[in-house]
C-alpha cells in the first residue's frame, strides 16, 4: 500500500493533537506503521498549527509536503486556503465552516478572504460542515473537532467500528459518550 | 513479551531513561524538551525535578552521578548555554554513575531565539553526541547512552530536535534494568577541577575523544547501507528519514554518534561512493570536518544552514525533480497570540497606554512585541530584561529609563532574573521591574517552579515568596497588584517609574488556562450603546470582532470575561454576565 498522508490544520487550542492521536491510534490498530508530527510550545498560542500524520507498510519521514496530502482536515476555514497547496490533485478537504480572524484581520492590517469554501471547491473536492453548530446543539462546543473527524473518516478505510473502539481509548473517560456521538454525527452525515 | 506503544520522541527519551536505570533527573522546561520530564515523572522508580535553571539541573545530576547513579538533565538547546559552565568542566571530571544530558535543537525556530546546532557546543566542550532519527531510536539511544558514559567515563550529550522530539511513532518497550550503585570513592585528581588536576583531565579527555573516534568505525549506531552506489550519503537524525524518503536506492552512511567522527569508516564509506551528500540540518559540523580530511564531497553549497530540511529538497537539489508544486495562497499570517482573558494583555494595555517601553525576556509576554500591543522593545535570553534595562540606565542616566519597565515572568524571575535583580539592587540602579506572575511557566504548557508550591512529582511544597524574596534584597517599592485592575495599576506604574528608586511591581493573576481557573463570567456587546469607537479592539483580544456595521461581537465559546475590554469601554456597551 502506497504511504497515506493525512494533515490537520487549524488554529492553535482547537484540538488537532486529541484528533491526530486518535487518527494514529486506528492505524496502529489496522497494523500499519505510522508517523505523527505535532506543533507544540509558542506556536499553539492561537497561531496557526499543523499536524501530519502518515500511516502505511512502511514510513520514513514524519511530515507531510507540498502536492503530498492525501486529506486534509481544518478546523478553520482560512487554515484550509493556508494549506491547501499541500494536497494532492485527487485529495479531498474537509473543511469546519467556522470563522476565526488573524491578529492581522482584527487590527485592521489584512482583510479576511471570503469565499473560502467555494473558492477551494473549484479546484478540489471539499466537504464542509458548520461543526460548532452541530456540537452545540450536542451540548458541548469543545466536540467540533470530533464532528469533523467524523466527515473526514467517510474518506479513509477503517471501520466504524474501530473508529469508535480508538476514540473511547483515546478521550478522557468522562467524555466518551458526547465524543462517540461527536463522530457519529460527521460519520453518519 | 514485548509491547509495542506509539510515543512521541520525548516520551520515548523517558523511556529510555526508565529502562536504562535512571535514579535522578532534573530539567528546566523549554519547547521542544519539555515533555521529556513530564514523561519520567511517570515512573516512580525515577526521582525527578524542575530545577529553576538548567545550570542548577546539570549541576543536580552531576551530583548524582558523582554518588555512583545513573543521572540524567534535559533541557533546550539554549538552554545547554546556561548549563556550559558545568557542562565544560565535569567533560574533564567525567562520570562515576552514567550521566547524560538530552538537550533539544530547534531547527526552524518553532519555538525559540535562535537556531545554534548544540554539535558545535559539545565539540567545543568535548562531549561524545549520539542522535536517534525516529521514536525508536531514541529510546535505544539513551540506553546506549549511559553505557557508553560509564565505558568512556564521560558525560554523553544525546541530541534531539523539534522534529524528532515532537513525532510519534512506534516504540517496542523493554524492561528497566537496575544497575548496581557504584560505591563512591574520594577521588580529588578526578573531582576537584583545579588546575593542578584539571591539566591531568585534560590529556585524558583528549585521549578519550580519540579512543571514541577510533572505536565508533565498529559501534553498532553507525551504519552503513549500501546500495546503488552513484550517491551516497552522510546524514544523521531526522535528515535520515529524509534521505530514506527521497533516495530510497542511495548508499547512506548514517551516524548515531555524531561526536567524535568515526573517520576510517567515513573514508571507505567516501571511496565507494561516485558522489558523496552530506546532509546534516544546522552547521556543517560534518561536512568541515570531512573536508579537512580531503575528501571530495558536497554540503552546504546546495543545503541551507537555515531552519528544517525534507525530502522535497533532496528530491529538487539531487535528484532534479522539477515537481509540480502549486503555489500557496496568499493569506493573512496566523502568528501566535495572547490567549482570551490573558493577564498580560492586560498589564501591556496599561503600559501601552502610558507610551512605556518595555525591556523584554523570555515567555508568553514576549508577545507583548506585536501589534496592537507593542510594548516588548528587546528580547535576548531567559533573565535578560532586568540586566538589559540596568545596562541602558548606566549608559544614558537615570531620566532615560522614565519611561521604561522590565517585565518578567515568575518562571523566568526565578530561572536567572533574581541575579539581575541583586545587580541593579546592588549597583544603585533605579530601574522600575514588572514580574508578570501568572503563577506557572506558560509557555511550554504550564509546569511548576519554586514560586508555585509543587514540585515536578506533584508535592506540595512551601512556595517561595516572591514579594518577600525581593523586599530582602533591600527593595524598599515592592507592589502587588491584580493584573486586571488597570486603573490602580496605571497609577502604580506612574508612581514607581518616577521613582531614583528600584522598584518592583509584581502583578499576580493566574495564567487564564491553568487548571482549576474557573471563569464565572462572559463579556457580552450591548450594540444601542455602542459608538463604534473600536477602543476595545486595542487590546486585540482574538474573542472579539468588529462588524461589519462598526459594532462588534464576542465569541462567547472564546471569552473567558476578564471584564478588560468591558473596563476601557466608556459607554458601557459591554457588560458582563454571570454564566
Amino acid at each position: 500500500m502506497k504511504t497515506k498522508n493525512i494533515m490537520i490544520v487549524g488554529v492553535g487550542g482547537q484540538g488537532t493533537l486529541l484528533t491526530s492521536r486518535i487518527l494514529g491510534g486506528i492505524t496502529v490498530d489496522a497494523g500499519y506503521d505510522v508517523k505523527l508530527s505535532e506543533v507544540h510550545g509558542m506556536a499553539q498560542r492561537g497561531g496557526s498549527v499543523v499536524t501530519f500524520v502518515r500511516y502505511g507498510e512502511k514510513v520514513a519521514e514524519p511530515i507531510v509536503e507540498e502536492g503530498q496530502a492525501d486529506v486534509l482536515i481544518a478546523f478553520e476555514k482560512l487554515e484550509a486556503l493556508r494549506y491547501a497547496h499541500f494536497l494532492k490533485k485527487d485529495g479531498a478537504i474537509v473543511v469546519n465552516d467556522h470563522r476565526i480572524d488573524p491578529m492581522p484581520v482584527v487590527t485592521g492590517a489584512a482583510e479576511y478572504p471570503e469565499n473560502i469554501i467555494e473558492n477551494l471547491a473549484k479546484e478540489h473536492s471539499v466537504y464542509s460542515v458548520n461543526a460548532m453548530d452541530e456540537a452545540l446543539k450536542l451540548g458541548n462546543s469543545r466536540v467540533f473537532n470530533i464532528i469533523v473527524l467524523g466527515v473526514a473518516a467517510k474518506h479513509m478505510d477503517f471501520s466504524k467500528e474501530a473508529w469508535l473502539q480508538v476514540i473511547e481509548k483515546t478521550v478522557p473517560p468522562k467524555t466518551v459518550e458526547i465524543n462517540k456521538k461527536a463522530f457519529l454525527l460527521g460519520f453518519e452525515s | 513479551m514485548s509491547e509495542t506503544k506509539i510515543m512521541l520522541g520525548n516520551e520515548a527519551i523517558a523511556r529510555g531513561a526508565f529502562e536504562a536505570g535512571v535514579k535522578v533527573s532534573a530539567a528546566y522546561p523549554g519547547t521542544p524538551s519539555t515533555e521529556i520530564s513530564e514523561n519520567i515523572v511517570n515512573y516512580p522508580e525515577i526521582y525527578a525535578e524542575w530545577s529553576p535553571n538548567e545550570k542548577v539541573a546539570m549541576e543536580v545530576a552531576i551530583g548524582a552521578s558523582i554518588s555512583g547513579v545513573r543521572a540524567m538533565a534535559s533541557m533546550k538547546h539554549v538552554g545547554v548555554n546556561v548549563a556550559s559552565d558545568p557542562l565544560y568542566t565535569i567533560s574533564y571530571a567525567g562520570v562515576n554513575g552514567g550521566l547524560v544530558l538530552v538537550a533539544a535543537d530547534d531547527p526552524g525556530l518553532y519555538s525559540s531565539q535562535n537556531e545554534q546546532d548544540t554539535r558545535c557546543v559539545a565539540r567545543a566542550a568535548m562531549v561524545p553526541v549520539l542522535e536517534p532519527s525516529d521514536s525508536q531510536e531514541a529510546k535505544d539511544f539513551m540506553k546506549y547512552a549511559f553505557d557508553l558514559s560509564e565505558k568512556y567515563d564521560t558525560p554523553i550529550i544525546l541530541r534531539t530536535t523539534t522534529r524528532l522530539s515532537h513525532s510519534q511513532g512506534p516504540v517496542t518497550l523493554e524492561e528497566r534494568c537496575e544497575p548496581m550503585d557504584i560505591p563512591y570513592e574520594r577521588n580529588v585528581s578526578k573531582f576537584v577541577m583545579m588546575p593542578g588536576n584539571a591539566k591531568g583531565r585534560h590529556v585524558f579527555v583528549e585521549k578519550r575523544l580519540k579512543d571514541m573516534a577510533e572505536d565508533a568505525c565498529t559501534m553498532p549506531i553507525n551504519k552503513v547501507e549500501m546500495n546503488d552506489t552513484k550517491v551516497g550519503f552522510i546524514t544523521s537524525g531526522i535528515a535520515y528519514q529524509y534521505v530514506k524518503e527521497a533516495c530510497p536506492n542511495a548508499s547512506v552512511l548514517k551516524l548515531g554518534l555524531v561526536h567524535p567522527l568515526p573517520r576510517k569508516l567515513i573514508e571507505e564509506f567516501a571511496s565507494k561512493v561516485e558522489t558523496l551528500y552530506i546532509f546534516e540540518e544546522l552547521e556543517p559540523v560534518f561536512e568541515e570536518q570531512i573536508k579537512s580530511w580531503g575528501i571530495k564531497c558536497i554540503g552546504k553549497e546546495i543545503f541551507t544552514v537555515q531552519g528544517e530540511y525534507s525530502a522535497n529538497m533532496l528530491r529538487k537539489a539531487v535528484l532534479k525533480e522539477e515537481e509540480e508544486i502549486k503555489a500557496a495562497a496568499q493569506v493573512p499570517a496566523r502568528p501566535p497570540i495572547l490567549c482570551p482573558g490573558c493577564p498580560h494583555r492586560s498589564v501591556y494595555s496599561v503600559l501601552n497606554k502610558l507610551k512605556i517601553h518595555a525591556a523584554g525576556d523570555i515567555g508568553c509576554y514576549t508577545l507583548g512585541a506585536v501589534a496592537p500591543l507593542s510594548v516588548v522593545d528587546t528580547t535576548v535570553c531567559m533573565g535578560a530584561s532586568i540586566s538589559t534595562l540596568h545596562g541602558m540606565e548606566k549608559a544614558k542616566g537615570k531620566d532615560y529609563i522614565k519611561n521604561w519597565v522590565a517585565v518578567i515572568g515568575d518562571s523566568t524571575f526565578m530561572h536567572t532574573g533574581v541575579n539581575s535583580l541583586m545587580n541593579m539592587v546592588y549597583n544603585q540602579g533605579t530601574g522600575t521591574v514588572m514580574i508578570l506572575d501568572n503563577s506557572t511557566t506558560g509557555m511550554t504548557g504550564h509546569q511548576d517552579h519554586a514560586a508555585t508550591g509543587k514540585t515536578l512529582m506533584g508535592e506540595t511544597v512551601p512556595a517561595i515568596n516572591i514579594f518577600e524574596l525581593c523586599k530582602a534584597m533591600g527593595i524598599k517599592n515592592v507592589v502587588e497588584v491584580n493584573a486586571f485592575d488597570t486603573v490602580t495599576l496605571e497609577k502604580v506604574i506612574k508612581e514607581e517609574v518616577a521613582k531614583d528608586e528600584v522598584s518592583v511591581i509584581i502583578t499576580k493573576s493566574p495564567c487564564v488556562l491553568l487548571k482549576g481557573n474557573k471563569f464565572t463570567t462572559k463579556c457580552v456587546p450591548v450594540p444601542e450603546k455602542c459608538k463604534k469607537c473600536g477602543m476595545c479592539l486595542k487590546p486585540g483580544c482574538p474573542a472579539l470582532t468588529k462588524n461589519a456595521d462598526g459594532t462588534i461581537s464576542i465569541d462567547a465559546t472564546m471569552c473567558n470575561g476578564c471584564g478588560l475590554c468591558k473596563g476601557i469601554c466608556k459607554f458601557d456597551a459591554i457588560e458582563t454576565v454571570e454564566v
